[in-house]
């Protein structure tokens, strides 16, 4: 273990880290975010589902700053009384659990469709590649409500509501699997020919043993690079889906809900209640994007002959 | 009495890493005449080519020229600014990479390759470079010139390839070319080809030639004189032929000896132990002394200098040597 | 009562389809379509007999297609046409099942140190992979000191266990891809140009190695190299080829001393000797041609002095003269 930690902060990873504030500022940012998220229920000062801290009278009070405001309410209420501090960093865990999730569906997915369309190659890889073309041809929007369309006249609002998340996690996971697909079919078609690979295969391991242990190790800084990149997306598009109203309910939002229901409340004053949330989305997608930026260089296949 | 084309002195090149500086090329000196055709020779990592891209001063950070003089011509090119050194470089003095197809733009026609670097030396009209372009091609023979113009490089073999970059190299009939490594890449029957045009157009246009190789055969056919290169230092010079028939410095002995064609069959090759160490790890005193068969106390704490042996025409950097004189 | 040979290659082909896809491949002539099929013929009726405890290169330039062959026989190619046997059973058309007894006897080393070891994976878990394979019931400490022998046979250090293949010098990383290839006891080694990328000192270093290796096992060798000086040194036969068929194949002290095909001396007089003139060497016109478009008759015409019409349409078969193998027409008829 001793030798694991003294090897990593020897290695170039930790020392560009170090050196690049912005990557510093970006991984605090978003550990703390995560924090937030994750110790939500500790954190918020209220639980903004139940129905008891829902006071219709409260409904849209300011920040406590402003005139109107009070304490209780840090950031002011929301149009159905909610506290909105409360409620967004319950949607701050929302955005981040279907941020997360959707990743790992679309990195498994994506991870072992690539690699063996990549390494077995011929028909097999022409099928897969033609099917990650047509599902990137499908706008996500479009499927999503299609899909989320069908759900509800099927099992109405309410069951919707309770599936939201994991359904948010299946829609934008299965539409993004493609770009995992070719970032790995593209590594593993390099370290295909690589001559460790055909070592391998010299001493007799079978194809699998091949691609799991020998080929996969080696495709894992694009896989980390890209990660990054598509939690910041998948977020956007969850956001961008409750925004329509196609993603999470009213009665769980998630950001991007909350900056769709405030929208209406701008023009008449109560500008807080798209704001706020607005502004942490922002700051979540940045510093994911910032930290993927600065992992992107790092791990530049120059430093691959190291 | 021929002028000096080239004098490097205590050139010093220095690496900036994250643990420190490290010196690459430590207080070399050398110096070319007027037409003369000189070898750079070392195993890599030796610094040869560190060398010869700094003397064009084609060092990148994080390298950098730390000291010393690179005179040419009387001007000292370690002390000329960016505009300056690109009016001598491509020009004056031309370089030749090692992989023909990494130096060719693979979009672009031979043709406009070598046109715009005329272009870019000569106030001349297009019409004019092309004309130029077409004489250098035939110079390497390059048959057909005017049609291969209009061609791309995947269109060329690799030993067509080294052909026209030579050829690019000639446009502005410079005084010196460095090449580094012409015909590694090459096939040895095209490798045999290359090196004879070199040596032809060398000698019909009076240009020096300066040779970084690891291939003792090849220097020892095409340059008059050489240096061998360890771990950043010149630890021989002197004429090429004399240096093959009896080198002074074990590790040229070593080197040498180590040619399969200098061993009888089937029995080893006569080795040397170790590996030559790398940037930051040169070892105290002489840096070869951990692999020398022949080696004494003061070699472990004491620097050898390169000196010349007027007797043994040589410049050696060596204790052995140094003890025979005294 | 001659031995079998350990490997014997019969009428050897292995082209290689580059067609492409269906859009690639539809092509117009006279107006009709049709499906044109490119072949990269990278070997071409090769038949030669390796027998044990020797010594074989195979030599030629780029594009001469010795390192598919050397690929074929150890089975990373299907070839399509001809035979490969070893001890005298047939190998080409096992099913990887089948093959992997062979596994064991047969290895090879490569030639690109920097991409011949999996850059995530330590030194012992490297030389240990194979041998736990071959031989699931060894012990742990079996497959311990099996792995810090063969270190050792090849110079390392039962320190460099715990290393990764980044921390080695080009020299070292080919000593454990040897060390790899040694570990399950093979009879047979096919070394793919294994010194090339290596520097001139190590290179000796190297090949001491493999000759150590040699004496001390019992293996036999094919070596494809493109370096005649070190082949001269440790051969005992040699073979030449140019664009995937033979040209020439005698033992090394014959071929060295009397080439007698035009492509060897021409290839042979390339070789940089220490102090030698360039002026010496033999010229070919020219330039090489791709093994995609072979030339008619016999491959090597086109830049071949003594070229005379048959050449030119006639294939020239291996045929056993002065004490070699030799495919030419003008030696044949004694014009040469």
């Amino acid at each position: 273990m001793m030798d694991k930690i003294s090897k990593f902060r020897s290695s170039y990873l930790w020392y560009s880290f170090k050196n690049d504030k912005f990557a510093i500022a970006s991984f605090l940012v978003f550990m703390l975010l995560l924090i937030i998220a994750v110790f939500a229920p500790l954190i918020s000062p209220y639980n903004p589902y139940s129905p008891d801290n829902i006071f219709i009278l409260n409904a849209e009070m300011p920040p406590f700053w402003i005139d109107g405001g009070s304490k209780e309410f840090l950031l002011g209420t929301d149009d159905q009384g909610r506290d909105l501090l409360s409620t967004m960093i319950y949607g701050l865990r929302i955005s981040i659990m279907i941020g997360i999730g959707a990743v790992l569906l679309q990195a498994i997915l994506g991870i072992i469709i690539g690699l063996i369309s990549g390494y077995v190659g011929g028909k097999i890889d022409s099928f897969f590649m033609r099917l990650a073309d047509v599902q990137l041809s499908f706008s996500y929007l479009m499927v999503a409500i299609f899909l989320s369309a069908i759900f509800k006249a099927a099992f109405g609002v309410g069951t919707f509501g309770e599936v939201a998340v994991p359904f948010l996690i299946i829609v934008i996971g299965l539409a993004q699997w493609p770009q995992y697909a070719r970032t790995v079919r593209a590594s593993v078609l390099a370290e295909k020919e690589k001559e460790y690979v055909q070592a391998a295969r010299v001493t007799g391991f079978g194809s699998v043993k091949i691609m799991w242990s020998h080929i996969l190790p080696n495709c894992l800084s694009p896989i980390f690079v890209l990660s990054t990149i598509q939690v910041a997306n998948a977020v956007m598009s969850e956001a961008a889906l409750s925004f329509l109203g196609l993603g999470m309910p009213v009665t769980r939002p998630s950001l991007g809900s909350l900056i769709n229901s405030g929208f209406e409340y701008i023009f008449s004053g109560s500008w807080w209640i798209t704001a706020f949330p607005g502004i942490v989305l922002v700051i979540l997608v940045l510093s994911v994007n910032m930290l993927g930026d600065w992992l992107r260089d790092t791990l530049n296949p120059k430093l691959y002959k190291g | 009495m021929s002028e000096k084309l080239l004098d490097v002195k205590n050139l010093v090149v220095n690496f900036k890493m994250r643990s420190g500086e490290v010196t690459a090329i430590d207080n070399v000196s050398f110096s070319l005449l007027k037409g003369e055709k000189f070898g750079l020779v070392g195993e890599s990592g030796a610094g040869k080519s560190v060398t010869g891209f700094s003397i064009i001063k084609l060092i990148s950070k994080p390298g950098y020229i730390k000291s010393g003089e690179i005179l040419f011509k009387n001007n000292d090119l370690a002390k000329l600014d960016y505009e300056s050194i690109r009016k001598i470089r491509g020009n004056r003095i031309s370089m030749i990479f090692q992989d023909p197809m990494m130096t060719l733009n693979p979009v672009l026609t031979i043709g406009t390759q070598m046109i715009e670097t005329l272009m870019a030396h000569k106030n001349i009209s297009k019409s004019e470079a092309r004309k130029i372009a077409v004489e250098k091609l035939k110079k390497v023979h390059i048959p057909s010139p005017e049609k291969r113009l209009e061609q791309y490089p995947h269109e060329f073999s690799g030993g067509m390839r080294q052909r026209i970059i030579i050829a690019i190299s000639l446009l502005t009939d410079p005084e010196l070319i460095i090449a580094d490594e012409p015909t590694t890449a090459l096939d040895v029957t095209i490798q045999a080809e290359i090196m004879e045009l070199l040596l032809q157009l060398c000698d019909s246009m009076g240009m020096g030639l300066i040779l970084i190789t690891h291939d003792l055969a090849v220097v020892s056919q095409v340059t008059d004189r050489m240096a061998v290169m360890y771990a950043g230092k010149i630890i021989e010079e002197g004429n090429t032929l004399e240096i093959i028939e009896n080198p002074k410095h074990p590790y040229t002995e070593g080197l040498i000896a180590a040619l399969p064609e200098r061993a009888s069959t089937k029995e080893k090759l006569n080795q040397i132990p170790g590996n030559m160490p790398g940037l930051g790890q040169i070892p105290e005193g002489c840096s070869f002394h951990p692999r020398c068969t022949k080696m004494m106390d003061i070699c472990l704490t004491e620097e050898p200098e390169l000196k010349e042996y007027k007797n043994l025409h040589r410049k050696i950097s060596c204790h052995l040597y140094n003890e025979k004189e005294q | 009562m001659p031995e079998t040979p350990l490997l014997e290659v019969k009428g050897v082909y292995k082209h290689f389809d580059i067609s492409g896809g269906f859009l690639d491949k539809l092509s117009f002539e006279k107006g009709k379509p049709y499906l044109k099929k490119t072949y990269v013929k990278a070997v071409n009726n090769v038949s030669f007999d390796i027998n044990t405890g020797e010594t074989f290169s195979v030599v030629g330039e780029s594009g001469c297609g010795k390192s598919t062959l050397g690929r074929s026989i150890i089975g990373l190619y299907k070839i399509n046409r001809g035979e490969i046997h070893y001890s005298g059973k047939r190998i080409d058309n096992l099913s990887e099942k089948q093959m992997l007894v062979y596994r064991k006897k047969m290895q090879m080393v490569f030639q690109d140190p920097y991409a011949s070891l999996n850059p995530r994976k330590n030194v012992k878990s490297i030389l240990t992979a194979p041998l736990k394979f071959h031989f699931p019931d060894l012990s742990a400490s079996e497959i311990n000191d099996k792995a810090s022998e063969v270190l050792e046979l090849v110079g390392g250090d039962t320190a460099w266990f715990k290393r990764l293949p980044h921390e080695f010098s080009g020299g070292q990383r080919q000593r454990i891809s040897i060390a790899r290839s040694l570990i399950v006891d093979p009879e047979f080694i096919v070394a793919d140009e294994p010194i090339s990328a290596l520097d001139v000192s190590i290179q000796a270093q190297i090949i001491n190695l493999l000759i150590d290796a040699q004496n001390k096992k019992g293996l036999t060798y094919l070596f494809v190299a493109h370096d005649l000086s070190v082949v001269e040194h440790i051969s005992d036969k040699v073979m030449v080829m140019y664009l995937g068929t033979i040209c020439e194949l005698a033992d090394t002290k014959t071929l060295f001393s009397d080439p007698k095909h035009p492509y060897t001396k021409a290839l042979f007089s390339a070789i940089p000797k220490l102090g030698k003139p360039l002026a010496k060497h033999i010229p070919l016109e020219g330039e090489v041609p791709t093994p995609i478009n072979l030339p008619s008759g016999c491959v090597f015409h086109g830049r071949c002095r003594h070229a005379n019409e048959r050449c030119k349409t006639e294939v020239p078969a291996l045929i056993e003269k002065d004490g070699r193998k030799i495919a030419c027409h003008g030696v044949e008829e004694g014009r040469i």
